[in-house]
């Protein structure tokens, strides 16, 4: 098997509040394949995006990783200096956010992002030949060349969030993080979306993180998904086997959370509780509150990350 | 980064869009002549009202009650409001701004000759107003919540407070007297011969024309502390205006994607960042504009501009009605332009503008 194109390790993030510290991640460790799209799912505020932001070092202050290590290609990104990541950022990793229609500055042209981007990372690249690598990578995408010259308000959502993906791909990254890339398409975009990131993949072999909790698309393009719960991985495993059989009742009940058409249920199952607050998790596994096979070690120590199955997981049914 | 030129010619496109901008600018014109009519309404019954008039401030107190009686009838002033109201404002309709009741000469001829003081020193003060506000106010927000942060705020809030011409006298105390490197009063020294380039009364500009460099400079030093300290007073709004526009800017989604794409961060603060700030600014520079005019009024008593700030302290004094309406007529109109100007700003800025 060959190397790990990125390699998170134990790695914990904090954000300091006025109340205490919210521990947004802890003790996550996962690898990334060159090639793979790994899925990573989870509810609101359980740590994904977090993760996703501190893959670039963005994590907004003051929130900051406390310990741990990434590494892309066996270089520690968080150890990186200033120029270095900024080179790092678009040329090795890209990222596309929730939002495609706040996420492109409303006052420049499309070209003029591109350009820009093209220039601040490959300078003595002349302004025609970014012309055309910008026009290359919107056809591509589907999109008419023309459409470099609007400004972004003069585009449609679906659109937007492409020249977004154009702008994170025009250096050639290995690594595209796509953040709830979906979540504010109507379901006819988000199909194209689909198939768009597939020929990507593709095209580029790029190496994808799906940040999303749409379990529908994760099914969808993901080869392995990691399900992460109140800061913590709880378990990592193929598409395939994550979906047709979860061992973790966590993952059983989140995938169970999804409306089936078929079963006409008379009510929709939800899951009972609310995710655990992070300033002061509880003790022992985070899910423990919420979990229907809860045992009492469950409420005094954290599960260690096992392998069981071929797959990872923190529960301690599966010991 | 270079300026990329726009090749797609859209003139057609260009056309309907200068068609669309002179129709808002006709409209925003014919709402000025409303504004200005309920504005001088208004101060032609305050100052009548007022106690005072220009026959006691001209003839005193012990002048003997007949010559009051005519001289009241004179001017005009024996009249009920409503006629003296009628008469006025059907002059005004075909733009006369009458006579002062005061001096034997029409109100337009003072103001004409001490408006371009008093648009120099404006504009030259809302410069240093945006050039400190702006920049001290950018550079706080990308430094937030550190000492340098905190120093800009203190700043910001200090000349706030500051009366304008408080700042005026302490400038002139130490730039002008203890340093001696700045002219404390006037427009150009007094051995400068104005007759010799006043053409436009615009002395920045008349020197220039006449080639006469010298007098420039010295045109320029008297402008300093004047602007500068109507600059600075006013900095400090512009200052908390831009620091809280950036750190909502900074917030936001582009900014975070232009940071995972490694643009560097000056650039995000100062290109992408400051240009969306800059909006709301624009709005509140239009809005802030009465009071630069209010403060300029009061920088020129310090620094004895003769401008029509004084012109209208003056004015005030001897209750010279016409005149002071005169000058309210022409701040009521410079108001409205520069706000006209600044939606037309506006709408090159943001492309999502459209008149």
């Amino acid at each position: 098997m060959n190397k790990p194109i990125l390699e998170i390790n134990n790695l914990y993030i904090d954000y300091p509040i006025s109340i205490g510290t919210v521990h947004a991640v802890e003790d996550v460790s996962l690898i990334l394949n060159r090639g793979e799209v790994l899925g990573l799912v989870g509810e609101s505020g359980c740590g994904k995006s977090t993760l996703g932001l501190s893959l670039l070092k963005l994590i907004r202050p003051p929130g900051k990783v406390s310990g741990g290590e990434i590494l892309y290609k066996g270089k520690d990104v968080l150890k990186m200096s200033g120029s270095e990541m900024l080179n790092f950022r678009g040329q090795n990793i890209a990222m596309v956010f929730q939002n495609p229609l706040t996420s492109l500055n409303p006052l420049f042209k499309v070209k003029d992002q591109f350009l820009e981007t093209i220039h601040y990372h490959k300078p003595e690249i002349k302004q025609e030949e970014a012309i055309r690598m910008s026009e290359n990578i919107l056809e591509d995408l589907g999109i008419d060349k023309e459409r470099m010259h609007e400004y972004p308000h003069k585009l449609s959502g679906g659109m937007r969030q492409r020249i977004m993906i154009g702008l994170g791909l025009i250096m050639q990254p290995d690594i595209l993080v796509a953040d709830e890339p979906t979540t504010s398409l109507d379901v006819i975009v988000e199909a194209g979306f689909i198939d768009l990131l597939n020929r990507l993949r593709k095209r580029f072999n790029l190496t994808i993180i799906l940040i999303t909790h749409n379990l529908g698309l994760v099914a969808e393009i993901a080869d392995r998904v990691a399900v992460m719960y109140g800061g913590r991985i709880m378990e990592i495993g193929s598409a395939d086997n994550i979906f047709s059989d979860p061992l973790h009742p966590y993952t059983f009940g989140l995938i169970n959370c999804i409306p089936n058409i078929e079963l006409e249920q008379k009510e929709l199952i939800t899951m009972p509780g609310n995710p655990p607050d992070l300033v002061n998790p509880p003790d022992g596994c985070r899910f423990a509150p919420r979990c229907p096979r809860v045992m009492d070690i469950c409420k005094k120590e954290v599960p260690e990350v096992r392998m069981y199955k071929g797959r990872k997981i923190a529960c301690r049914l599966y010991e | 980064m270079p300026g990329f030129k726009d090749k797609s010619g859209q003139s057609s496109f260009l056309l309907s869009a200068m068609k669309n901008l002179l129709r808002y600018i006709i409209t925003r014109v014919l709402l000025t002549i409303p504004m200005i009519f309920i504005l001088l309404t208004l101060v032609f019954v305050i100052l009548r009202i007022m106690p005072g008039d220009p026959v006691s401030a001209m003839l005193g107190a012990h002048a003997p009650q007949e010559v009051i009686d005519k001289k009241k009838e004179e001017l005009g002033l024996n009249k009920p409001i409503i006629i003296q109201y009628i008469n006025y404002m059907n002059k005004l309709l075909h733009f006369d701004l009458g006579e002062s009741m005061i001096f034997k000469q029409k109100v337009i001829v003072p103001i004409k000759q001490k408006l371009p003081a008093t648009i120099e020193l404006t504009l030259f003060g809302m410069f240093f107003t945006l050039l400190f506000g702006i920049f001290l106010g950018a550079y706080a927000a990308s430094k937030r919540r550190t000492g340098r942060d905190f120093a800009v705020r203190i700043y910001a809030n200090v000349v706030y407070c500051i009366p304008v011409y408080w700042m005026g006298l302490m400038l002139q105390l130490i730039l002008g007297i203890w340093l001696g490197w700045f002219p404390i009063a006037g427009r150009v020294n007094a051995r400068i011969l104005v007759s010799t380039f006043e053409r436009t009364g615009f002395y920045t500009i008349d020197t220039l024309l006449a080639g006469n460099l010298y007098a420039f400079g010295d045109v320029m030093l008297h402008l300093f502390l004047p602007s500068l300290t109507l600059g600075i007073v006013l900095s400090g709004i512009f200052v908390r205006l831009t620091r809280a526009n950036m750190l909502d800017v900074l917030k936001s989604e582009y900014i975070l994607s232009a940071r995972a794409r490694g643009i560097p961060e000056r650039k995000i603060v100062y290109r992408h960042a400051l240009k969306n700030a800059f909006i709301p600014i624009l709005t509140m520079l239009g809005l802030q504009f009465a009071l630069l005019l209010a403060g300029a009024i009061l920088t020129e008593m310090t620094f004895s501009w003769p401008g029509i700030g004084r012109l209208l302290m003056e004015r005030i004094y001897l209750r010279d009605y016409p005149t002071i309406q005169g000058v309210i007529v022409v701040f009521a109109l410079f108001v409205s332009l520069v706000s006209l100007i600044v939606d037309i700003f506006y709408a090159m800025i943001d492309p999502r503008v459209k008149y």
